[in-house]
């Protein structure tokens, strides 16, 4: 693998051989000395032409307990402001001998488009609404967690609720293809509006009855409202919004025995999702920004880890 | 000017004759003087000098994208002997000053004839009407009024352009495309593909929704409204029951609206960013259908040259369009008349006679009959090549065809008696 770009880079072997590493990588973060050789000089760029506090600071720590020399840059607006096209301001830093980008877009196929142009790999750290596959992987990997944990077995036959605004979301779209790949079945929650086109051609079920389904799921996904959807008119207001689709106290109590909660952060408290759930024993959202390095980690030496760019 | 005898060519009915061309005319070949110049035409096919109605040719503004010299010579590489120039440019072709310097422009510098279009609204703003008599009146002689890459989108302001233009026989040719259910950063056919792609959607009613409100406006004002790029089914089916009722309308279809579909834009590659979008294959099918029964009635390039800065940006961020004059030809015979779905007749109607009627160009979709103007296409229909974008007379590399084998027909484009283009 070169890239990875899309969760369709991903088949099973690979996908379980990357969560397999970063459960190695895990140990090491609970080690007093944290850094491995094993990326000792190679060059990654994080370039994010859109913020993320938790994304970036996640893949550079991923990249320096590796020893790659990780250089961050906020590319928000710079080359853009002064009309440099996406093109010009890859092929500038990829002249410098770059050996990987990590890439955050707010265009979707951003990703795809600058490991069309440039020589060193790329990974996608989110494209607009199109995917985030490295957030689809950390996410396997706590619920593969919380599977073990409570000896529930694994992804096969297992139902993944993915609940909220599914139209704009690169989390869900990544969710589903992983998820998908690792044997789960996926079942999409959204208001009519926020539920993209041809939703039902993805392999997933369907609906925008959370009680319908909720009983009936191992995992429920919140996926974050935006604030400005609120004001594009895709629901009424955020109280219907919270009746109809939020994880509520009362949707707390009625999910399935040895069910988890899962949201990619940051929440809205009191919106898609309760304090009662997001604080409950059974929510994994601190787990899955643990989960963030060490996937980081592992995808990174995938990818930079050999001298041919290849899987080991 | 030199004449010049085309000889043993075949017609679009059938017949095979010879073309005597002198002082810019068609002459009797038995006049020709026994020296002439000679074409040997042998197993190629003569037809009307082809029309465009819809090309940008981003002069004045954008001469770094395309000029009148470069995109009139792409224009009779492909075998076009007039071509309309869209209006917005920089400035706005929209008085008519800027009318008459377009046409110098094109007098200067065309390869073929150039015709001026002018646009509906005061810098293509939508709101306040440009100088439609002043245009209509000028040296430019305009008919055809377009705002195209916007949609004249307030009912009132079209209503009254329908009206002003009826006058002296103008023609509002509609960039349709309603600005709330398409906005600006809508890029991708709604479909299973925007929805996967994670692009925003372009909904086929976004474009048939304000196709219905125009042919009714026309109706209401009888006057004539042109519906460029058509991209959909439901867009056609208004327009062929608004033919039934006797309403006014005309349409064009693009070379690529018939041959290229939605899953191009799988792989991000902006050169097939297009507004319309390319579109499914049950819509490229209704288009074709169209075409073929004359519900559309001509086809239209929307040649789209744009600078490579402009398309390397981020999908929903680069510039919509795409080149097509070279190849419009190529790809209508794949399409229409290598498949039996058109025959050469119906292909002269629709790429010459039909756009040349739209704007009453009087010199232009004239028959190969003596007297008539010199304004021949020499076709061979059995070449075939591999496009390559580099090697494009326009300025711009943003061809959507690269890479793929299709016809390459046109063997000499002759313009009022010059031979313009030859291989």
């Amino acid at each position: 693998m070169r890239h990875l770009l899309s969760c369709r880079d991903l088949d099973l072997t690979t996908t379980t051989a990357i969560l397999d590493l970063a459960e190695e990588m895990q140990q090491v973060q609970s080690r007093p000395v944290k850094k491995l050789p094993a990326l000792r000089g190679r060059t990654i760029v994080n370039i994010f032409f859109e913020d993320s506090t938790r994304t970036r600071t996640s893949f550079e720590i991923a990249g320096k307990w590796l020893s790659a020399d990780t250089i961050n840059v906020s590319a928000k607006g710079s080359s853009v402001s002064k009309g440099e096209s996406l093109r010009d301001t890859m092929l500038t830093l990829d002249a410098m001998g770059v050996d990987a980008f990590v890439i955050r877009h707010a265009s979707s196929g951003a990703a795809a488009q600058v490991a069309s142009w440039v020589k060193a790999q790329v990974v996608n750290a989110g494209d607009g609404q199109h995917e985030h596959p490295t957030q689809a992987l950390l996410d396997a990997f706590t619920m593969r967690q919380h599977f073990a944990r409570h000896d529930l077995g694994g992804f096969e036959g297992k139902r993944v609720a993915i609940v909220g605004d599914v139209l704009h979301s690169r989390v869900a779209r990544s969710n589903v293809i992983l998820q998908q790949t690792l044997g789960s079945e996926v079942v999409l929650v959204a208001p009519p509006t926020l539920m993209p086109t041809g939703a039902d051609t993805w392999g997933c079920e369907v609906t925008k009855d959370f009680d319908e389904v909720l009983d009936s799921c191992d995992i429920v996904m919140m996926l974050r409202v935006q604030r400005e959807r609120m004001a594009g008119g895709f629901f009424p207001t955020e109280r219907e919004y919270t009746e109809a689709y939020g994880l509520t106290p009362e949707r707390l109590a009625a999910m399935k025995s040895g069910a988890a909660i899962c949201h990619p952060g940051p929440m809205n408290r009191g919106v898609e999702i309760s304090s009662a759930a997001a604080d409950a024993a059974n929510s994994l959202v601190l787990e899955q920004v643990a989960a963030g390095v060490a996937i980081r980690m592992s995808v990174l030496y995938h990818l930079l880890g050999s001298d041919e760019g290849a899987m080991h | 000017m030199p004449s010049l005898l085309i000889t043993g060519a075949k017609l679009a009915d059938g017949t095979t004759t010879d073309l005597f061309i002198a002082d810019g005319v068609l002459a009797d070949p038995g006049s020709a003087p026994a020296g002439v110049e000679r074409i040997d035409a042998d197993g190629l096919i003569a037809i009307p000098g082809l029309v465009d109605p819809h090309t940008h040719l981003r002069q004045p503004g954008r001469e770094d994208a395309e000029t009148v010299d470069t995109g009139t010579a792409a224009a009779a590489r492909g075998g076009f002997t007039c071509v309309h120039a869209m209006a917005n440019l920089t400035p706005v072709t929209d008085t008519a000053e800027a009318a008459e310097f377009v046409q110098s422009l094109g007098e200067r510098d065309g390869h073929c004839e150039v015709r001026v279009v002018g646009a509906v609204t005061k810098g293509l703003d939508g709101e306040e009407l440009s100088e439609l008599g002043l245009m209509a009146n000028s040296r430019a002689n305009v008919r055809v009024f377009s705002d195209d890459g916007r949609c004249v989108a307030d009912s009132l302001v079209m209503r009254r352009a329908l009206t002003y233009v009826k006058s002296f026989d103008g023609v509002i040719a509609q960039h349709s495309q309603d600005p709330r259910l398409a906005g600006p950063t809508a890029c991708c056919h709604e479909s299973e593909w925007s929805g996967k792609l994670g692009l925003p959607g372009w909904p086929s009613q976004a474009e048939s929704i304000i196709v219905a409100r125009d042919v009714q406006l026309a109706e209401l004002t009888d006057s004539r409204i042109h519906v460029c790029h058509v991209s959909t089914a439901e867009s056609v089916e208004v327009i062929r029951w608004a033919k039934k009722r006797g309403i006014k309308v005309t349409a064009e279809a693009t070379p690529h609206h018939l041959l290229l579909d939605t899953p191009l834009v799988a792989g991000y590659d902006t050169t097939f960013k297009v507004n319309p979008p390319l579109r499914t294959s049950e819509h490229l099918e209704a288009i074709r259908e169209a075409l073929a029964d004359g519900t559309i009635d001509m086809v239209g390039t929307d040649h789209a040259p744009h600078a490579r800065q402009d398309k390397d940006h981020p999908f929903d961020v680069a510039l919509p369009g795409m080149i097509g004059l070279e190849q419009a030809l190529a790809v209508v015979m794949e399409v229409m008349v290598n498949t039996g779905r058109m025959d050469w007749p119906t292909l002269v109607e629709r790429m010459s006679f039909a756009p040349a009627r739209l704007g009453h160009t009087p010199t232009q979709g004239r028959p190969l009959a003596i007297g008539e103007p010199a304004n021949v296409t020499l076709v061979d229909p059995s070449a075939r090549a591999t496009v390559d974008a580099e090697q494009s007379r326009s300025r711009a590399r943003n061809n959507p065809y690269h890479g793929r084998e299709l016809p390459d027909p046109v063997m000499a484009t002759i313009w009022a008696g010059k031979v313009t283009y030859r291989r």
